[in-house]
This record gives C-alpha cells, sequence and structure tokens, in this order.
C-alpha cells in the first residue's frame, strides 16, 4: 500500500514535471496566460497521460525493444488526437482558448518520459497510477504558474479581479513574463522542498 | 510474459498491429465526432448572423452572396424585413494579424453603419489581441465601432494618420488586421447592393 502511495505522490511533489523535472516546458509557458488555461490544458495532458499509461503497461511485453518509441509515440499520438476531436465536438469554448496546444501534446516529454521510463516496466495499477500522479502535478504546476502570471498581469484570479487592470504588469502575461515567472516558482518550491 | 524478441518479422508485426489499432479507433471517433463538429460550426455561424444583423424574415444563409476583396472572400449575408434590404452581416477575414488569420462576422444597417459583430476565429497574443471582442464595443474613448459608418468614419487606428478608432493597447496589429477586416466587409456589403440593384 505504502510503495503505491509513493509512485502516486512522487509525480506530484518530489519529481513534478514542471518545477523538478522541467518537462515539457513548451506547452507549460504556452498556455499559462491564465490559471483557467493552465487547469485545463493540465486536465488535458493529464488524461492523456493515464490513458497512455495504461495502455503502453498493457501491451508492453508485445513491443520489442527496438521499435517501442516508435509504437509509444503511435498510442500517445492517437489519444491526443481523439482528444482534440472530442473537444472540438462537445467544448468548443475550451478548443477556442488552447487552440493550438492540444495536438502539441504529443510533443509534451512527460509523455514519452514516463512511457519510456514508467510504463513499460511496471504493472497495470501502478502505471495508472503513476500517470494519475504526474497529470495532478503538472497541473498543479500549471495552475499555480498561470495564476501566478494572471494576478501579477492582469490582476485577476479565474477571472475574479482582485485589483484594478490598469495596476497589472503586461509583461507577465507575454511569453518574457512566463520565463520569469516559472523561475522564481522554480526556486521557491525547491527551497520548501529542501526545507521539509 | 516474456518480451519479444527484436527480430524483424516480429517489429514489423508489433507496429503493424499498433497502428492498425489506432488507425480503427481513430476512424470510429472521427465518424461520431464529425456530426457534433460540422453542427457546432454552422450553429455557431448562424448565432452570429442573427445577432449581428438587423432583424429579418428570410434566410440570409440561403440568400448568401460572395465575393472577393483585395483577393480576400467575403460572404454576404443579406437581412431581408418584409422584402426590403435592412441590412447584412458580412463574414470576412485577414491574414495581417499578429498570429494566424482573424475571421469577423460584421453586421450592418441598411446604409452600411455598423449594428455589431463577433469575432469567429482569431489566433492573437492571449490578454493583448484576444481582446478585441470586447474592446472595439467598449465605449470608452474612441474604441466602438458600434454605431459607426465607415463612408464618415476612418476606419483606421487613431495611431495611423487619419484614424478614428482607438486600437488595442499592445496590440495595433490585431487592430489594424480587425479594422481592415471591416472595411473590407464595408465594402463587400456594398459591392453587393450595388450588384443587386444592376
Amino acid at each position: 500500500m505504502k510503495r503505491y502511495w509513493n509512485i502516486f505522490y512522487n509525480g506530484i511533489i518530489p519529481s513534478n514535471p514542471v518545477f523538478v523535472l522541467l518537462l515539457g516546458m513548451c506547452a507549460t509557458l504556452g498556455t499559462t496566460s491564465s490559471a483557467y488555461n493552465g487547469l485545463m490544458m493540465g486536465i488535458a495532458t493529464a488524461a492523456v497521460l493515464i490513458c497512455s499509461n495504461v495502455v503502453i503497461s498493457l501491451i508492453k511485453s508485445l513491443v520489442p525493444d527496438k521499435v517501442r518509441i516508435p509504437a509509444f509515440i503511435v498510442i500517445i499520438a492517437s489519444f491526443v488526437t481523439i482528444l482534440q476531436l472530442a473537444v472540438n465536438a462537445w467544448l468548443p469554448a475550451l478548443n477556442a482558448s488552447l487552440g493550438i496546444f492540444i495536438p502539441l501534446i504529443v510533443v509534451n516529454c512527460i509523455l514519452l518520459g514516463r512511457a519510456e521510463a514508467f510504463a513499460s516496466k511496471n504493472s497495470l495499477f501502478a502505471s495508472f497510477l503513476d500517470g494519475a500522479g504526474c497529470g495532478i502535478g503538472f497541473t498543479f504546476a500549471l495552475v499555480l504558474l498561470g495564476g501566478t502570471r494572471e494576478i501579477l498581469g492582469t490582476g485577476k484570479i479565474f477571472g475574479l479581479t482582485i485589483f484594478p487592470e490598469d495596476y497589472g504588469m503586461l509583461l507577465f502575461v507575454l511569453a518574457p513574463g512566463a520565463f520569469l515567472a516559472l523561475g522564481y516558482l522554480i526556486a521557491i518550491v525547491n527551497k520548501i522542498r529542501k526545507t521539509c | 510474459m516474456k518480451k519479444l524478441a527484436s527480430t524483424l518479422p516480429n517489429m514489423i508485426l508489433s507496429l503493424g498491429i499498433i497502428t492498425i489499432a489506432s488507425g480503427a479507433l481513430l476512424g470510429w471517433v472521427y465518424s461520431i465526432t464529425k456530426e457534433p463538429i460540422a453542427l457546432q460550426a454552422a450553429a455557431q455561424q448562424q448565432a452570429a448572423i442573427a445577432e449581428v444583423a438587423p432583424a429579418f424574415d428570410n434566410n440570409p444563409e440561403a440568400d448568401k452572396w460572395e465575393t472577393e476583396i483585395n483577393g480576400v472572400p467575403f460572404t454576404v449575408y443579406p437581412a431581408y424585413d418584409d422584402g426590403k434590404l435592412v441590412g447584412a452581416a458580412v463574414k470576412g477575414s485577414s491574414m495581417n494579424g499578429f498570429a494566424g488569420e482573424i475571421t469577423v462576422m460584421c453586421g450592418f444597417e441598411a446604409d452600411g453603419t455598423v449594428k455589431d459583430y463577433r469575432v469567429l476565429q482569431q489566433a492573437e497574443t492571449p490578454g493583448l489581441g484576444t481582446k478585441m471582442e470586447p474592446w472595439f464595443r467598449d465605449p470608452a474613448g474612441a474604441r466602438s465601432v458600434i454605431g459607426k459608418n465607415p463612408a464618415s468614419t476612418s476606419f483606421f487606428v487613431t495611431k495611423d494618420s487619419g484614424g478614428e478608432i482607438d486600437g488595442i493597447t499592445a496590440a495595433t496589429i490585431s487592430s489594424r488586421a480587425f479594422l481592415e477586416t471591416m472595411r473590407n466587409a464595408y465594402e463587400a456589403y456594398r459591392n453587393y447592393e450595388k450588384n443587386k440593384s444592376n
């Protein structure tokens, strides 16, 4: 039981995909202009991560080692395309706000990284937990970064006004602000991780 | 279960099965999402026409008229009430935005006054250019285009000489592209009027 909890918890804080492993930076920096966008991107990535981890764990003994990377990529890409079609069909508003970043989930290193490092070597249930943990860790990081940028840039959080928009630092909504905010958040998270 | 050895037949078989299964799954998902996606697009378009055009009793989509302004296709959806032309919704786009295509549904009264607009598609910078939907209807300063007629008001940003519309702060390129679409849509509407009276 303890082992399973550790697998799940590992992806959330000790090896958080964004703050500790620094994987998937493209999507992280690109979609976190607001807390809501970060949350939605996190959920979308987590869904694909759980599905791909489970399927890859299921077929791991049927995939010869030399072709495992293309096989994993095909599986991940299929889930991303399914997600994109589903979002297009039933959540058009989400499609409008995330746009190009949904297909880009395919090249998010976390997915292939977890498939290669974990799902291809572990049991179905452990892989599911690993996917869920990393997905939650990724979502948590994106919401934190998106929220920080939104509040500094526009004075809002999840669209709720905290202070008037005129006092916001526009820089944080733009790309350079994403790098700045991410750098400071990594520093803070690592400081907290070391002290406790 | 022991892992399959990396022999050529094994690799071909394994990858082949995975790609065929993925392909079949994708085909199935595509077939069930195709209809909702098409419905969404059609509903969005219909709603946009109804929102921006003056009240009408015809079917603007059946009466649509296609034209080209500076090489860009524009579609006029004329609004008739009691057989009289009361205005139109004009769908058009611009490639001169900051990122990708901007598509706008512009609504005009019979005399060409802007009644309303809907941004149907854009990929501008989040938080800046994406503000075009609320910005150009904001009554503050000279931001709003609503109630203005491109014949008497210059639909250029105030930064450019002679412009009479305030562009979005820090998103002048997006603003220019939006106003360009409005100007061209107005021209498309005028062309439709001329074409009809001939």
